[in-house]
């Protein structure tokens, strides 16, 4: 199964079990983007009211072979319910549907209005107010989201700044492409590696483009795929990569915002209280991160599994993360 | 051999024919594709202009700071990451971060002269 057809059977029936058996599905569509799971849009119809939904959905209905760090869709949906109770502005869930029933592995979330586009976001005169609120709720989000009790969330993988360099590099190596920005990178965070913090829930991709925001700032945080038990720093400094800013390179929280503020949000709403330099080497290892990972998709042209223009063209942005790593060396040796 | 047209007007044809008749006439993925096509041939014919200046110039400085008269670029580069990884050469080293610089300016100026970080480099 996996058509259209099968799924709006699926959602109908769902929807007259909990809208009452008059509720239909209307408008269901595939958005695009997501490559490891569909996401579909539709309507319920129940009477008067429409409530607009998502669905998140394996491919096919099946969990099919994902990158070893990315959550299953049943962890999604209760990292999304746990942190909801911890106050995260996060789309609610409505069903979690189990491998094998007849929507397959699935779950359906309340549709959020707002713009996910960076440079939208960063750009548009319609989010001018959001913009000037956006750190402050980030900060805040950042803190709730470290701040769920672990014992509050299903499993997941831990892994800290240690786990982070052997994995890059060990896939890097795997590449035999020399990179000497990203070698000098990797020996460089060996041999200035901070204190681990107290492992907690780490969201893994928080940044402009998983965060729906609406006129009034921060609405929703999505994609939840990548979160994981590790350093509070590393969502922090992720948000300042580079490669988020969207060419809003002097604000180096995600192209709205400075540091400082951020990092007083976090610490006003119960995060840890950190200084600027505490992000460096966590931003260093996120913008090396990148890099590997932009290799790792012209790897998948090189190797044919995915022959698209669009992944041999994203070799050529690798050179991107070597800019941002060498200003950020450069930045080093200002504070010193 | 002849070469009219030759390697770069073949490339500026295709590329013309991308941009102003393929792409209006494609839509959502398939336009997408087209565009990320026409920026990767943008690319070629930059890096047809550029490469072979930017790379005498990266074999000038990586013979310099690895004090080596290897001519290929792929061995002084695959020397350098040797150096790094065993420690003899790191961010201390004289000239290591601006000949880095210096060459990932040049590779970006043919990959992407758009990117943000290029103007920070530069500043």
């Amino acid at each position: 199964m996996g058509t259209a057809n099968d799924i709006e059977k699926g959602l109908s029936d769902w929807a007259s079990e909990h809208y009452g058996v008059a509720a239909a599905i209307a408008g269901l569509r595939r958005l695009s983007g997501g490559a490891s799971q569909e996401t579909w849009a539709f309507e319920v119809e129940a009477g008067e009211k429409s409530e607009p939904l998502i669905l998140r959905r394996a491919p096919g209905g099946t969990a099919a072979a994902r990158s070893s760090e990315a959550i299953t869709l049943a962890i999604e949906a209760a990292l999304l319910e746990a942190t909801d109770k911890a106050g995260v502005r996060v789309p609610g869930v409505r069903h979690v549907s189990p491998p094998g029933s007849a929507l397959g592995e699935a779950f359906v979330m309340k549709r959020v209005a707002g713009e996910t586009l960076g440079r939208k976001i960063l750009r548009d005169a319609e989010f001018e107010t959001a913009r000037a609120r956006l750190t402050q709720q980030c900060g805040e989000a950042l803190a709730r989201i470290h701040s769920v009790p672990l014992s509050g969330v299903p499993k997941l993988p831990t892994s800290l700044g240690r786990n982070q360099i052997d994995k890059y590099e060990a896939v890097y190596r795997e590449f035999n492409l020399p990179r000497p920005v990203f070698e000098l990178a990797f020996a460089w965070l060996k041999d200035n590696e901070p204190e681990p913090a107290d492992p907690v829930l780490v969201h893994g991709d928080f940044r402009l483009g998983n965060l729906i925001v609406d006129e009034n700032g921060l609405a929703a945080v999505l994609d939840w795929e990548l979160a994981h038990i590790g350093d509070p720093r590393e969502d922090i400094a992720w948000l300042c990569v580079n490669s988020w800013r969207f060419g809003q390179t002097e604000n180096r929280v995600g192209g709205f915002g400075q540091l400082d503020e951020l990092l007083d949000a976090y610490a006003a709403a119960g995060g840890a209280r950190y200084r600027p330099a505490d992000i460096d080497w966590w931003e260093i290892m996120g913008s090396l991160k990148w890099g590997v990972m932009c290799m790792t998709m012209y790897g998948a042209f090189k190797t044919g599994a995915d022959p698209s223009v669009e992944r041999a063209a994203i070799g050529r942005r690798v050179s991107e993360n070597e800019i941002d790593l060498i200003n950020l060396f450069e930045g080093l040796g200002r504070h010193a | 051999m002849h070469d009219a047209p030759s390697a770069k007007e073949l490339i500026e044809a295709v590329k013309s024919f991308l941009d102003k008749t393929a792409m209006v006439q494609l839509q959502g993925h398939a336009a997408f594709h087209a565009r990320v096509a026409s920026n990767a041939l943008a690319t070629v014919l930059r890096e047809m202009e550029q490469r072979p200046g930017a790379e005498a110039r990266e074999r000038d400085r990586l013979q310099a700071l690895l004090k080596s008269d290897e001519t290929d670029v792929g061995a002084l580069n695959r020397k350098l990451c040797e150096e790094i990884r065993t420690k003899r050469v790191d961010l201390s080293t004289p000239g290591l971060l601006t000949h880095l610089k210096s060459t990932t300016i040049d590779q970006l100026s043919v990959d992407q002269p758009g990117y943000s970080g290029l103007r920070t480099a530069a500043r």
